[in-house]
């Protein structure tokens, strides 16, 4: 019993992690029509800034670090969006291969700066005592970081659903060119937006940091959970996102524990079976 | 004027055996095997309108194949070799059902994806693949005798399987069949009100691409004689994807020479510096802002424009 309950708590808080990475790819694909390959690397420059941040300052706590290495890496993004993206936009190929190339100088240079060697993210200090509930023992930096995901989650919700600059993005989505008529800035929107992706993804980075450590190579082992979880969910969709994440997160966890060999194998099958009978994804629309 | 450089690149490909120091004819091996994979990379890419991120997984797996199948079971070359490019098509087979469900920006998704799951597999089954550590002291195959330990031998070896890659590569988008891929990619709709099957021809040409990747990878595990997971990298789909991209996609040759290009640059590149994959990202920026049709139609224009042909 021990063992489901803390296997499940894991895949909460995994399917968390993984909601924080994919909303922002999936947001800025709705947006951009535009498969953001960084996401990875933009996510673990996020752990290793984490590292290097809670080692050499005191007064930092996991938080505000998460914050503020959020906003670092929503700049790079946004710098690399309006220098280098802005300029291939009638080029969709052109961009993925430019966010790939960006991918391989990223974390090329996370190893050139932080070493091979995996460097583990401490836990921050009040949350280290774990939690009783219901007679058991729960780690409560996860608890934390299931609640936290429900929270960006619900605050996405709103910001995509009751404001102002969340109908523009609607309306982006919907249909550029009408957009663009009637006079919505749909260019800024793009860089809002993409800044908005990756420095979600950069904040996951420091989150996901106790639970992962940084280590190179960190990129790659998220990237493809990500594009698992978009094309599960449905490309574009928050709520596919947010359901995808979930489903991997306990299909990845459970796969781990119980057949560690297995693991990638299982991974692929939710994927196979959702793409055969709907290629578009759970919850994605059609011609998405 | 293509007949002539045609003949002209093939002669000098004859030329290494003669007066080339084994340094040099072990490079232009490599450079053949790169070339035989974007070439293959190519059928999708440019012909087929089909971005692929996964066409490591085809040349890894069936070296990985070969490589257990010589190395730990005990199978002698011959049947390795068929067994391993008869699997790995199989796999582009149902890979290709996958990813050919969606199309565009999806189907690269689904093949990067796919990709990733295998390299994680190489990495993580470490009782099957030996993990990290790759699979070492691999042999290279005799084919009727012939010991191809020597470079020389291992270079004609080479040669003769690419030619012969070349040109049913060739024959496969310059035939009936060749043009029905090439409606496909530009006018899907017009070709199925035509009557074509455009999921089948998709279908048909990732399936034989997938096949020449498994060739690659066959003379890839030969010549290194060692396999390592990074094989099936992203890492090493994006260098064969660049090669096709840099040297044109859509062109016969020019991918070859893409290939080649990306090859020397990892060779010389690798012996200063130990950075290969920011310059390959850099690479990548570059090509892409500043040449997006690639190098050989570049060049092939400004040829044209040299000799006052208006185009």
């Amino acid at each position: 019993m021990q063992f489901w309950i803390i296997q499940g708590l894991n895949s909460l808080s995994l399917g968390g992690l993984l909601f924080l990475l994919s909303s922002g790819f999936s947001l800025i694909f709705g947006l951009m029509r535009l498969a953001n390959l960084t996401h990875g690397a933009f996510f673990m420059l996020g752990t290793y800034l984490a590292a290097t941040a809670l080692r050499s300052f005191d007064g930092l706590n996991i938080w505000t670090t998460a914050i503020g290495a959020g906003f670092v890496v929503a700049a790079l993004g946004g710098l690399f969006e309006r220098l280098v993206l802005t300029r291939l936009k009638a080029n969709p190929l052109g961009q993925v291969l430019v966010t790939l190339g960006m991918s391989f100088i990223i974390s090329d240079a996370c190893l050139m700066i932080w070493g091979g060697d995996s460097i583990p993210v401490p836990t921050p200090q009040n949350l280290q005592t774990p939690t009783r509930l219901f007679g058991f023992v729960f780690p409560t930096y996860r608890l934390v970081l299931v609640g936290l995901a429900v929270l960006v989650a619900v605050s996405l919700y709103f910001l995509i659903e009751c404001t102002r600059l969340g109908a523009m993005i609607r309306a982006g989505v919907d249909d550029r060119q009408m957009a663009r008529a009637v006079g919505i800035p749909v260019s800024r929107l793009f860089t809002i937006v993409f800044c908005l992706g990756t420095g979600i993804a950069g904040a996951a980075g420091v989150l996901g940091g106790p639970i992962l450590s940084a280590y190179p190579g960190l990129d790659a082992d998220m990237l493809p959970l990500a594009l698992i979880v978009v094309i599960l969910g449905g490309i574009g969709s928050l709520l596919g996102a947010f359901v995808g994440s979930f489903v991997i997160g306990f299909i990845y966890t459970f796969g781990t524990a119980l057949f560690p060999e297995l693991a990638y194998i299982i991974l692929f099958l939710p994927m196979i079976v959702v793409i055969a009978f709907r290629p578009q994804g759970l919850f994605g629309r059609v011609g998405a | 004027m293509k007949w002539i450089a045609a003949v002209l690149i093939g002669g000098s490909l004859l030329l290494p055996p003669f007066f080339a120091g084994d340094f040099y004819i072990n490079l232009a091996s490599q450079i053949l095997i790169a070339a035989i994979f974007a070439l293959s990379l190519n059928l999708l890419v440019g012909f087929g309108g089909m971005t692929s991120l996964g066409h490591a997984s085809y040349l890894g797996v069936a070296a990985y194949i070969s490589a257990l199948l010589t190395s730990r079971y005990g199978f002698d070359h011959g049947a390795a070799a068929l067994i391993s490019i008869l699997g790995t098509t199989a796999m582009a087979a149902f890979f290709g059902v996958i990813a050919l469900r969606a199309s565009g920006l999806g189907f690269l998704m689904i093949t990067l994806a796919l990709s990733q799951v295998l390299w994680g597999l190489a990495y993580r089954m470490s009782n099957v693949t030996n993990g990290d550590n790759g699979i070492t002291g691999l042999t290279r195959p005799a084919p009727f005798g012939f010991s191809l330990e020597s470079p020389v031998a291992f270079y004609w070896f080479v040669l003769i399987v690419s030619t012969i890659a070349f040109l049913m590569m060739t024959t496969f988008v310059t035939s009936a069949f060749g043009s029905s891929l090439k409606g496909v990619r530009d006018q899907p709709r017009r070709m199925a009100a035509l009557g074509f099957n455009p999921w089948l021809i998709r279908w048909i040409t990732f399936v034989y691409a997938g096949l020449w990747g498994a060739v690659a990878g066959l003379l890839y595990v030969y010549y290194h004689k060692y396999i390592h997971p990074s094989s099936l990298s992203t890492t090493s789909s994006a260098e064969a994807l660049l090669g096709v991209i840099a040297g044109g996609s859509g062109t016969l040759g020019g991918p070859a020479v893409g290939a080649a290009l990306v090859l020397l640059l990892k060779n010389y590149a690798s012996a200063y510096i130990e950075r290969w994959n920011m310059l390959l990202g850099l690479v990548f920026l570059f090509i892409v802002l500043v040449m997006p049709a690639g190098i050989v139609p570049g060049f092939s224009r400004l040829m044209a424009g040299l000799r006052g042909e208006n185009r």
